[in-house]
């Protein structure tokens, strides 16, 4: 059974559909990259999968259910750029966040009075779960104190924490430093191994260095399997320039899809 | 020591200590959520309520606990789905709740009481049964930050990622602005309608320097709302002066002291 898959999918805010005929299919494990230009509908088909929004035509299941029945299992990390700074947080409130009735059904009535403590329980596993990103040292700093990258790792323990079979991260590198960004893909290479990972990302060393599939979305989608044909840049002078061409390329791809599509629609 | 004797102060001392550890908490979770233009839409806009319960004989407190109530209703109806929409909303709501105020009180025949009273605060003239009122309130809010206190954080921080653990953050938003509209109906009484913003935000914007959570933030928030106004009341006791103004005065001159303490660690 595929963890996620989208079925001939369309969706339109109002008349001018955003999002049609997108198809894809994600198993156990992949780390699926998602790319596409700005305005592409990348994030209304993130929307889409975490049952923000509903499909017009077509279906989406995670692991055989809609995606609002399946929301236990989808893990989700906003973009960088989200955080307010000045928030009085730790990072052991950020890690336990969205999980209150999970709290009241495992506490004990004494626990139950006092939600602004965490019991032994959570703790252990706040504290097991920072580990996996390398972050349990940090589990009493502010939030707002940390660099980038060690806030994004933090907002990625967030997710682990709710136990997800599906992780979504939008943006996760975006303000982070490139020797950040390599950690941060390296880790979620590592989390595929657990469970699997979609990452919607203007990096092409996620592409290139460890995403499983690339997914393009430009209103309509193509899958590039990059475990069969590894993608390579041939231009490493300039980042802007190498992207363009990746996304001419598999824009044409997708014209090709949406052209063997129309004729199999007319047969 | 001898003001202790009077009633009236006595009753406007735990007035201020009530209304001050209301403020810090609920002020606190305003200032977080960035709702310090919208609760002061509703604190201006409760003229209109005070207006209809003067013309209608009915107790102020009632007459503007309703009508302020009822105004947040609305706002939360108008701007949870629509937040880039706020400002105007609010500005609306804000100029027609006192425009409201002004009309049934020049239709009130014979009136002639103090407005300016409901303007900048009468803590002198503060009731038993302002008391009681003031007292039940904090302890709702006590027990509804307490018992939900998760569910706050989480909306609070990252109200996208809250509805997508499924905590329904359109009901706490609501029960926020519900909560924030009768703190500014007590509050009234002790640093009056205009004032009252600076009470729920200055002890809030130096507490938010000293905790790293969001719980040591609203508690000290509300020991700091207490000192300022025990402060406020001393000072015009001792020099004949408004005692709201000279409430928001001392909070003013803690928070530049705060500042310049801050600026000389830093330095």
């Amino acid at each position: 059974m595929n963890v996620l898959r989208v079925e001939n999918l369309r969706f339109a805010y109002d008349r001018e559909p955003v999002l049609q005929g997108v198809n894809l299919e994600v198993d156990a494990h992949e780390f699926v990259a998602v790319i596409g230009p700005n305005g592409g509908g990348k994030s209304t088909l993130l929307k889409l999968i975490m049952g923000e929004l509903l499909p017009d035509e077509g279906s989406i299941t995670v692991l055989g259910k809609s995606p609002r029945q399946a929301r236990e299992a989808i893990g989700y990390v906003p973009q960088n750029t989200n955080v307010n700074l000045d928030f009085p947080i730790r990072v052991l409130d950020v890690v336990m966040m969205g999980n209150p009735k999970q709290h009241r059904e495992a506490a004990n009535w004494w626990e139950r009075l006092f939600p602004v403590r965490y019991n032994s329980v959570e703790k252990r596993c706040a504290y097991t779960t920072l580990q996996k990103v390398g972050m349990e040292a940090y589990l009493d700093r502010r939030i707002g104190e940390l660099s980038g990258g060690q806030r994004q790792r933090v907002m990625i323990a967030r997710a682990l924490c709710a136990h997800p079979k599906l992780l979504i991260l939008d943006e996760p590198t975006s303000s982070i430093d490139i020797e950040g960004q390599k950690q941060i893909y390296a880790l979620l290479k590592e989390l595929s191994r657990d469970l699997t990972v979609l990452v919607v990302s203007h990096d092409l060393s996620v592409i290139t260095e460890y995403a499983d599939k690339a997914v393009y979305i430009n209103r309509s989608s193509y899958t590039h399997d990059l475990r069969r044909s590894p993608i390579h840049l041939q231009q490493p002078e300039g980042e802007h320039f190498c992207e363009i061409e990746l996304m001419q390329m598999l824009a044409e791809k997708t014209c090709d899809c949406e052209h063997h599509a129309g004729k199999k629609e007319k047969h | 020591m001898e003001i202790l004797h009077y009633t009236f102060m006595q009753n406007a001392l735990i007035a201020g200590i009530l209304v001050s550890l209301v403020a810090g908490i609920i002020g606190s979770l305003i200032v977080v959520n960035r709702l310090v233009f919208l609760t002061g839409g509703v604190a201006h806009s409760s003229y209109g309520g005070i207006g209809m319960a003067i013309y209608f004989g009915l107790p102020i407190f009632l007459g503007a606990s309703l009508f302020t109530v009822a105004v947040a209703l609305l706002l939360a109806w108008l701007t949870f789905k629509k937040r880039h929409l706020s400002d105007t909303y609010i500005g609306l709501i804000w100029a027609v709740g006192m425009a409201i105020g002004v009309i049934f009180v020049d239709l009130t025949p014979g009136y002639n009481t103090d407005l300016m009273s409901y303007l900048f605060g009468s803590i002198l003239a503060v009731q038993h049964s302002d008391l009681w009122f003031m007292g039940a309130l904090l302890a709702v809010v006590l027990f509804t930050v307490h018992h939900w206190y998760r569910e706050l954080l989480a909306i609070s921080y990252d109200s996208d990622y809250a509805a997508l653990r499924g905590i329904p953050t359109g009901r706490f938003y609501t029960l926020l602005l519900i909560l924030s509209a009768l703190t500014v109906v007590v509050a009234i009484k002790v640093v009056g309608l205009i004032l009252v913003l600076a009470l729920m935000t200055i002890p809030t914007h130096i507490a938010s320097h000293r905790s790293s959570t969001l719980y040591g933030m609203m508690m000290l928030s509300a020991l700091f709302a207490a000192f300022f106004t025990l402060a406020g009341l001393w000072l015009s006791y001792r020099y004949d002066l408004t005692s709201g103004a000279c409430i928001i005065l001392a909070a003013a001159a803690g928070l530049v002291l705060e500042s310049l303490w801050r600026l000389s660690q830093k330095g």
